[in-house]
C-alpha cells in the first residue's frame, strides 16, 4: 500500500467541500421549500491508489450518502468530486457511463440489491453487456471466471438469487462489481447483514481481491472493528461532517476528537476479564444524534461534548493537521493526559452530566 | 400443541434453580419438511445471574426464548421437553396460565422496537396496559408509574414524552421505552433478544449499561440473546453457544473466552476482528455456511464445516455428541478433552 506523502496527483479520488442537502417541501401544487436535510455538509477527503479508506460513523451521519455522491448515484448540491484528475461532479448519466468501468459499488443488503427475476449469469454479465466489452458469446465464459474468482461454483450460472445464502449473494454482488475490472470500489456496509463466520469470509475475499487486482476501496461501515481490520486510513463522520481522518493505527491509539474517543470506548470488548475496566472508562454520550435538518451551530458535536466551551457554539472547527497525516476538527483536541485511565473515568462522569437537548429530538 | 392434562404445580422432580429448561425441542412442520429449530436444549439460570445465548441466524436462539415465553402456544409448533420457572412447569401449562405469568414473572425485550410496539397507541398507553393487566389500579396511578419508569430508563421529560407515539421516538429511545414496558411489573426473568442489534454503538453502550443497572436494582435473572460476542462478554456470567438447534458449548464467560473447547466457538472467535488486539493479517473464517434445519448433517451438525472432523477416527458423521451432564464447562464434541486443549493451545490461541 502506498505510504508516501499525500501529493494530490497520486490520489485516485479527491473530494472537496462536498455537500448534499435533501430539500423538504410542503404543498402539493405549489411546492415550497421549507428546509433541508443536511446529509453531507462540506467534506474533504482523498483516496490514494491501492489503499482502503474506511468511512465510519453512526446511522444518519451521511456516510452512505457520501458513497452515493462519489459514485454519482446522487447529484451533489455543492463541492467537487475529482476522479483521476477529472471533475465528475456534474456529469450526466450518459457521460458517467464510460466511467462506470472504473467506479463500482457493492451494496449492503444482498437481498434487495440483486434482481430476483434474473439469473446469476444475467446479473453478473449485465455490466459486460452494457459496456459491450466482450462479445455475446464470450459473456458466459467471462461470468464463470468471475464467479470462480469470488469463490462461487461457475456451474451455478443459471441459478436465481433466492437459491443462494446471504454470504453467497454478497459474493454475487462482488462479482458484478468486479466484472469491469474497476479501479475504485465503493463498499457500502458490505458485511453488516452477514453472520459473523460469513462476514470473515467476505472480508478475507475483499482483502485478496485488492491484492490480486490492485483495487482501491472506499469502505463504508459502522462496525469499528471491521473497519480497523480492513482500512489503511480511516475517516470518522458525525452529522454530515468529517471530524477526524488518520492512519488506522494512529486513530485507534491516539484519537484527537472527543467523539472518536467516545465512539471507540463504546465498542464492547470481547474479553470478560477486562469487562470492569472497560466499563469504568467507557464514555457514554447522553441522548441522541441531533437532527440534520437543524444541526447545532459551530461544532456539531458540542451538544454532547463534555469539553464544549463558548467558542464551540460560535465557530465551526476546521479540519486541522494535528500530527503528521492526522487531521481532526476540534477546538480542544484530546491530549495524551486525557487518554489515561484516570482522565477517562473523569470524562465519563463529565459526559454523563450533560443535559439532553430535547429541542432537537425528532418531532 | 396436543392437549395435555393440567399438571400439578409442584412435582417431585421440580428443580431448585429459578429457571430450568430440560430437553426442550421446538419443531415446525412445513411443506418442505420438519424444521427442527430447537432440538434438545437444556440449561438453568439462577436469580441475579445473566445467561448469554450466542449463535448465528437460524441456530435456534430466538425460538428457545419464545418457547420460554410461551409464545409458540397456539401456533403450529410442536414443543416437547420441560421448562421450569420458579417451580412451575410451562410447556404443559395452558395458554391462560402462561399469559398470566408473562409480564409479571417474565418479560421480553425484542430486537426491533418499531415493529414490536403498536403504532396506533401512545408509549404511555402501552406501558399502562401492561401494568394494569397485573395490577388492579386506576389509570392515573398506572400513568404515574409509567412516567416513573420512563424517567428510570433515561427518557428526558418523561411527563411530556409519555403521550408520544412510537414513531416520535428515536431508535435508542424506543428501545428504552420497550425496556420500561418490560420492567413495568418487576419481572423476575428478563429475556433480551438481540436488544442492541439495530442500534448504533454509542447507543448500544447506553442500553447495555441500562440493562446492567436495572438488573442490579431489580435482582432479576437475565437471558441475553445475541450473535455479537462482544455484547455477551460485556453482560453474561454464563454463556451458551448454539449451532443447528443444539447447544455446542456451555460455560462461564471467563472460561469460554479464555479456554473455549469447541471448534465452532474457536471459529467464531477467529472470525471476529478485535479492537483490543493487534490487527491480524487475515481473519480465520469458518468455511461453508450454516446448515439447513430441515436436513441437518448426521452426527455432529458442525462436521461439514469442522477442520477437525474425523480426527483420529472419532465418529463425527454418525454419533451426535452431547454436552455432558452437570459439567461447569460442557462441550458437545467428540475430540477427547486433553486433545481439545492441546489443539486450542497450539493451533488456535496463537492466531486469536
Amino acid at each position: 500500500m502506498s505510504t508516501s506523502s499525500p501529493a494530490a496527483t497520486e490520489s485516485l479520488l479527491e473530494v472537496t467541500g462536498l455537500e448534499k442537502h435533501f430539500p423538504i417541501t410542503r404543498g402539493i401544487i405549489f411546492r415550497r421549500r421549507i428546509g433541508a436535510v443536511q446529509a453531507v455538509d462540506g467534506i474533504d477527503f482523498f483516496v490514494r491508489t491501492g489503499e482502503t479508506l474506511g468511512l465510519v460513523g453512526e446511522s444518519g451521519c451521511g456516510k452512505s450518502t457520501t458513497g452515493r455522491l462519489v459514485t454519482r448515484l446522487l447529484e451533489p448540491t455543492a463541492g467537487k468530486v475529482v476522479f483521476e484528475g477529472r471533475d465528475i461532479t456534474h456529469l450526466s448519466v450518459g457521460q458517467m457511463r464510460p466511467l462506470r468501468r472504473d467506479v463500482q459499488m457493492i451494496f449492503q443488503d444482498p437481498y434487495s440489491s440483486l434482481n430476483p427475476r434474473h439469473t446469476v449469469g444475467t446479473i453478473v454479465g449485465s455490466p459486460l453487456r452494457i459496456q459491450k466489452i466482450v462479445t455475446r458469446q464470450e459473456v458466459k465464459r467471462a461470468v464463470q471466471e468471475l464467479l470462480e474468482l469470488v469463490g462461487l461454483n461457475p456451474e451455478h450460472y443459471n441459478r436465481y438469487p433466492h437459491e443462494f445464502s446471504g454470504g453467497q449473494r454478497q459474493r454475487i454482488g462482488i462479482a458484478r462489481a468486479l466484472a469491469l475490472r474497476p479501479k475504485l470500489i465503493v463498499c457500502d456496509e458490505p458485511v453488516s447483514a452477514l453472520d459473523v463466520s460469513i462476514q470473515a469470509q467476505v472480508v478475507n475475499l475483499l482483502d485478496d481481491l485488492q491484492n490480486e487486482l490492485n483495487l482501491t476501496y472506499l469502505f463504508i461501515a459502522h462496525d469499528l472493528s471491521v473497519v480497523r481490520h480492513i482500512s489503511d486510513r480511516i475517516a470518522v463522520m458525525y452529522l454530515g461532517k468529517i471530524v477526524e481522518v488518520s492512519s488506522r493505527s494512529d486513530l485507534y491509539a491516539r484519537p484527537f476528537h472527543p467523539y472518536t474517543l467516545a465512539l471507540l470506548s463504546a465498542v464492547p470488548v470481547p474479553d470478560p476479564a477486562r469487562r470492569d475496566r472497560a466499563q469504568r472508562e467507557r464514555i457514554l454520550l447522553t441522548g441522541d444524534v441531533p437532527s440534520p435538518i437543524d444541526p447545532p451551530s459551530g461544532c456539531r458535536f458540542r451538544t454532547r461534548c463534555w469539553k464544549a466551551q463558548e467558542v464551540c457554539v460560535t465557530d465551526v472547527p476546521p479540519l486541522r493537521e494535528l500530527a503528521s497525516g492526522h487531521y481532526a476538527a476540534c477546538h480542544f483536541p484530546i491530549d495524551d493526559m486525557e487518554r489515561s485511565a484516570g482522565s477517562r473515568v473523569a470524562a465519563r462522569a463529565a459526559a454523563a452530566e450533560i443535559a439532553q437537548d430535547t429541542a432537537s429530538e425528532p418531532v | 400443541m396436543t392437549a395435555l392434562p393440567q399438571l400439578a404445580v409442584t412435582r417431585a422432580d421440580a428443580p431448585t434453580r429459578f429457571l430450568e429448561v430440560r430437553g426442550l425441542r421446538v419443531h415446525f412442520p412445513t411443506d418442505d419438511g420438519l424444521v427442527k429449530s430447537v432440538d434438545g436444549v437444556s440449561f438453568g439460570l439462577e436469580r441475579r445471574r445473566t445467561l448469554g445465548i450466542v449463535g448465528e441466524s437460524g441456530s435456534g436462539k430466538s425460538v428457545t426464548s419464545l418457547a420460554i415465553m410461551g409464545l409458540h402456544k397456539g401456533g403450529s409448533a410442536r414443543i416437547s421437553g420441560e421448562i421450569w420457572l420458579d417451580g412451575q412447569e410451562l410447556v404443559a401449562a395452558d395458554q391462560e396460565t402462561v399469559r398470566l405469568l408473562r409480564g409479571r414473572k417474565m418479560a421480553m425485550i425484542f430486537q426491533d422496537p418499531l415493529s414490536s410496539m403498536h403504532p396506533y397507541y401512545s408509549i404511555g398507553a402501552q406501558i399502562v396496559e401492561a401494568y394494569r393487566i397485573h395490577h388492579n389500579v386506576s389509570k392515573q396511578v398506572a400513568r404515574r408509574h409509567a412516567i416513573e419508569l420512563l424517567d428510570r430508563v433515561g427518557i428526558p421529560q418523561p411527563a411530556k414524552r409519555v403521550n408520544d407515539y412510537p414513531h416520535q421516538f428515536s431508535g435508542g429511545m424506543r428501545q428504552r421505552a420497550m425496556i420500561a414496558m418490560a420492567l413495568s411489573n418487576n419481572p423476575e426473568l428478563l429475556i433480551a433478544d438481540e436488544p442492541t442489534t439495530a442500534l448504533d454503538v454509542t447507543v448500544q453502550a447506553q442500553i447495555l449499561d441500562l440493562i446492567r443497572d436495572l438488573q442490579e436494582e431489580y435482582g432479576s435473572a437475565v437471558i441475553i440473546i445475541t450473535h455479537d460476542l462482544g455484547v455477551v462478554a460485556e453482560l453474561a456470567d454464563d454463556i451458551f453457544v448454539m449451532y443447528g438447534g443444539k447447544a455446542v458449548e456451555y460455560g462461564t464467560a471467563a472460561d469460554l473466552f479464555a479456554r473455549p473447547e469447541h471448534p465452532y466457538t474457536w471459529g467464531l472467535l477467529g472470525s471476529m476482528p478485535r479492537m483490543d488486539r493487534d490487527v491480524r493479517d487475515r481473519l480465520i473464517p469458518i468455511k461453508g455456511s450454516p446448515p439447513s434445519l430441515i436436513t441437518l448433517p448426521s452426527g455432529c451438525a458442525f462436521h461439514p464445516r469442522c477442520p477437525y472432523a474425523e480426527l483420529d477416527g472419532i465418529p463425527c458423521k454418525t454419533v451426535v455428541p452431547t454436552l455432558g451432564e452437570g459439567d461447569r464447562h460442557g462441550v458437545a464434541c467428540h475430540i477427547p478433552p486433553p486433545k481439545r486443549r492441546e489443539l486450542f493451545a497450539t493451533d488456535i490461541a496463537p492466531h486469536l
